[in-house]
């Protein structure tokens, strides 16, 4: 008797757990996941790079953010409406072509490569490759000084990727799954750069923690045109591009520009024209 | 404890056991002391870093809470898809017939040979490029599949040293009341092995939840370990502060199953009504690499 | 069909792989025959350093270890263990954090052992007048590690099969390699079967070999 005691126990608290994961894992999400009526806009952005797009207790923050609510507002979607979904690096190609999400916002640079596979709204940013250093460090001061130098990036990105194969291919590359992973070791000299596009960098310096503490190197090692990518031929490419113009033109993203990234003395491009991709 | 190793301490024993407490107290308070003020040095103490932990919910409810959903989900999930599997190659590698005994045992040494890790980014890749899983699902999928390929041969050696370990007159006087061998393993031999067997599985639970982990650090999986990273973007970078809650937390839980499963089976031990034969926590961790190598002793020193 | 192997250097991965193995192998027979003779050992605070010490490692992931002997001791804390560029820092670190996780499991199959040495054994040593030194080295250590092979066996193929871990601080061993295949190349399958096969290839002979010695240098009683 006992023992049947112990094994419907165990089964219960089996059961409970169960339970318990399968109703958290729906609202976890924020929201129902029912893909009917389109009462709702799905928007892929980058939960983890503060500045730009990260997941916060009060909801989503950052100007991929901004410019994603600007432009579903004037396809008709209000704050609510919006369902944001997590979209990886990897994956954003994927989660278009499958139709996961309507549109993507989450610092993905216009590329031939990608051009074959999704369509791109904008460019609606320019930022460039570049490296974040100490503030007292006065060791690299050109793109040729990262040869001798340690630096950290994310594994597998298009900036780590760079580094080895042109910017500076004798430079020790530390890879991280994230860059916040990178800046304890940046900040104590184990590592002398983290380099990625200049504008998540600013993110990270902009973060109250870390006023005065890094700087931007200023290399402007490559062009990196952030577009809105969409589904290949699909008609929300032409809708988008309005919207960014109207953006611009508003001042919309003039101020979005500086509420995110102006504490990091982050000389942003002006507003590209949509359409102009530097390479 | 062990004292048959050592006689009752003389003076001159306790004396210089008391050195030796001294001597490894002052080495360990020197290694403490060191990572203290280096973390201090290096600002990693300062309270903003930690803050976000113990005022307020918000970052339990935002980056932890989810995170630890996912990991239970896909632990539970790999134990209740893996348990039947395990059950099947398990009782296949007892049969009388060779052509089922001798595949069911292949199947189970060829995934305990293989690193779980290798197993999840072959799912990985195998649902990216066969199935159309939604990427949010796919990391899940991946750590399931590659937890139950590795456990279902596990638990498969559990069941097997759990019917193995009832005392032989059970099959015997079943086949002397005339029970078929299919009767014999559903009537008599698999009800006594599963309660022999709950604190084994209970173990590998442990296992199965710290190699969910691999899932975060390589596979994008949102578990606890990576809601760490996301965590830290957005509290300045308390990339230290995150990761010793994390690791907090993962003891917590199986400091919890272990004590849950040693209870079980002391438990068990104690039962009048059980044969006796139970499968403890210390043989899980034998089982999962190599051969069961029958009960513990636990009448030595 | 497996020309593109050739761009790989597949041997390399595997040849890191057994180095981190052996390695770690070496240091946490080392380490954990020590926390084991802490864990009997007359000394209360050891036996509790000991017991604390296998109790939390055992509830915590390998790759929480590894990544914070990467994270907190390299990058915060500074320690490069005496090597200077990433390549072979992480490869080290990544041997510590094999070592502080493995060691915890060689003290568990030591102390099973030391508790299959008869009673007899050490009383007969104490009545001797030897002391708790030499009563656990010269008689009770080495039956008990003989009888401990097999359950030191199943650790080291375990440890082997964990130096995947390390792939999470970027150490180019098998696991590493792998992924890095399968997104450059579209062979999953047979991508897969090759990295497999290697790991059956160092795992079997190891469990197979072990087993036999275990068998052949076992206490007869």
């Amino acid at each position: 008797m006992k023992l049947r005691k112990v094994t419907a126990a165990s089964a219960t608290v089996l059961a409970l757990a169960l339970t318990a994961t399968a109703c958290g894992g729906d609202d976890g999400d924020g929201g129902s996941s029912s893909g009917g009526g389109k009462d709702k806009i799905t928007i892929g952005i980058k939960f983890d790079q503060p500045g730009l797009g990260q997941k916060t207790p009060q909801g989503y923050a950052g100007f991929d953010v901004d410019v994603a609510t600007y432009v579903a507002k004037k396809l008709g979607y209000e704050e609510d409406q919006i369902e944001w979904k997590e979209s990886k690096s990897a994956d954003r190609e994927t989660m278009l072509q499958r139709g996961d999400v309507d549109f993507i916002a989450a610092t993905y640079s216009i590329t031939p490569e990608r051009q074959e596979k999704v369509d791109f709204a904008g460019p609606y940013l320019l930022a460039h490759q570049d490296v974040l250093l100490r503030a007292d460090d006065d060791k690299i001061k050109s793109p040729e000084d990262l040869n001798d130098a340690k630096l950290c990036s994310v594994t597998g990105s298009t900036s780590a990727q760079n580094i080895k194969e042109k910017l500076a291919p004798k430079a020790q590359l530390q890879p991280y799954p994230t860059y916040s992973a990178c800046l304890p070791g940046l900040q104590n000299g184990a590592v002398d750069a983290l380099t990625t596009d200049d504008s998540i960098l600013a993110g990270y310096a902009a973060q109250e923690q870390f006023k005065g503490k890094f700087k931007l190197g200023g290399f402007k090692l490559t062009n990196e045109n952030y577009g809105i990518g969409v589904k290949k031929g699909s008609d929300l490419k032409d809708k988008i591009n309005k919207a960014l113009e109207e953006m611009v033109s508003d001042g919309s993203w003039e101020t979005a520009v500086k509420e995110n990234f102006g504490p990091a003395n982050y000389k942003n491009e002006p507003a590209p024209k949509i359409g102009d991709i530097k390479s | 404890m062990s004292s048959v190793l050592y006689d009752a301490q003389g003076p001159r024993a306790k004396r210089r056991n008391a050195v030796f407490t001294v001597v490894f107290l002052l080495a360990l308070a020197a290694l403490l002391w060191w990572v203290f003020s280096t973390l201090n040095d290096k600002g990693q103490l300062e309270w903003a870093l930690w803050k976000p932990f113990f005022t307020g919910t918000e970052a339990w409810t935002t980056y932890i809470w989810p995170g630890l959903q996912n990991t239970l989900k896909a632990a539970v999930l790999a134990v209740i898809i893996a348990l039947p599997l395990g059950a099947v190659l398990g009782i296949a590698r007892l049969s009388d017939h060779a052509w089922v005994r001798v595949p069911a045992g292949i199947v189970v040494e060829f995934f305990r040979a293989i690193p779980v890790l290798v197993l999840m980014i072959f799912g990985l890749a195998l649902f990216a490029e066969y199935t159309n899983v939604s990427s949010d699902d796919r990391p899940l999928y991946a750590v399931v599949t590659g937890l139950v390929l590795y456990n279902a041969s596990v638990l498969a050696e559990i069941v097997r040293a759990g019917i193995l370990s009832l005392p032989k007159g059970q099959s015997e006087a079943a086949m002397a009341i005339g029970l078929r061998k299919n009767q014999l393993m559903r009537l008599v031999l698999l009800p006594q092995a599963v309660t022999a067997m709950l604190p084994a599985i209970v173990s590998q639970l442990v296992v199965i939840v710290k190699d969910t982990a691999l899932g975060g650090a390589v596979l994008t999986f949102p578990e606890l370990l990576a809601s760490a990273n996301t965590m830290s973007g957005y509290y300045g970078a308390n990339v230290i502060a995150s990761f010793t809650v994390v690791a907090v937390l993962f003891i917590a839980l199986n400091f919890a199953l272990t004590s849950f499963a040693s209870w079980l089976e002391a438990r068990l031990r104690r039962s009048k009504r059980s044969t006796g034969a139970v499968l403890g926590v210390e043989d899980v961790d034998d089982i999962n690499a190599a051969e069961v190598g029958g009960p513990h002793k636990t009448d030595g020193v | 069909m497996f020309d593109f192997l050739e761009d790989y250097d597949l041997l390399g991965a595997f040849w890191t792989t057994v180095q981190l193995a052996v390695l770690s192998a070496v240091g946490s027979l080392i380490w954990g025959t020590l926390l084991a003779a802490m864990r009997v050992g007359p000394v209360p605070l050891m036996r509790g350093f000991g017991t604390a010490y296998v109790n939390i490692v055992r509830n915590i992931p390998l790759t929480v270890i590894i990544l914070f002997t990467s994270l907190g001791l390299n990058q915060t804390l500074g320690v490069s263990l005496g090597a200077d560029d990433f390549e072979s820092i992480n490869f080290r670190l990544a041997v510590l954090g094999l070592i502080l996780y493995t060691s915890a499991f060689v003290c568990e199959a030591l102390r099973s052992g030391i508790n299959t040495v008869p009673v007899g054994q050490a009383e007969a040593a104490r009545a001797l007048g030897l002391n708790f030194n030499q009563v656990l080295g010269l008689v009770v250590l080495p039956q008990a590690f003989r009888s401990s092979v097999g359950p030191l066996a199943n650790v080291l193929i375990a440890l082997i099969k964990n130096t995947t871990v390390a792939a999470a601080i970027g150490v180019a061993e098998a696991a590493l390699l792998m992924k890095e295949m399968i997104e450059n190349e579209a062979q999953l399958l047979l991508i897969s079967a090759v990295i497999a096969f290697g790991f059956v290839v160092l795992t079997l002979p190891t469990g197979l070999f072990l087993g036999w010695v275990g068998k052949k240098v076992a206490v007869k009683r």
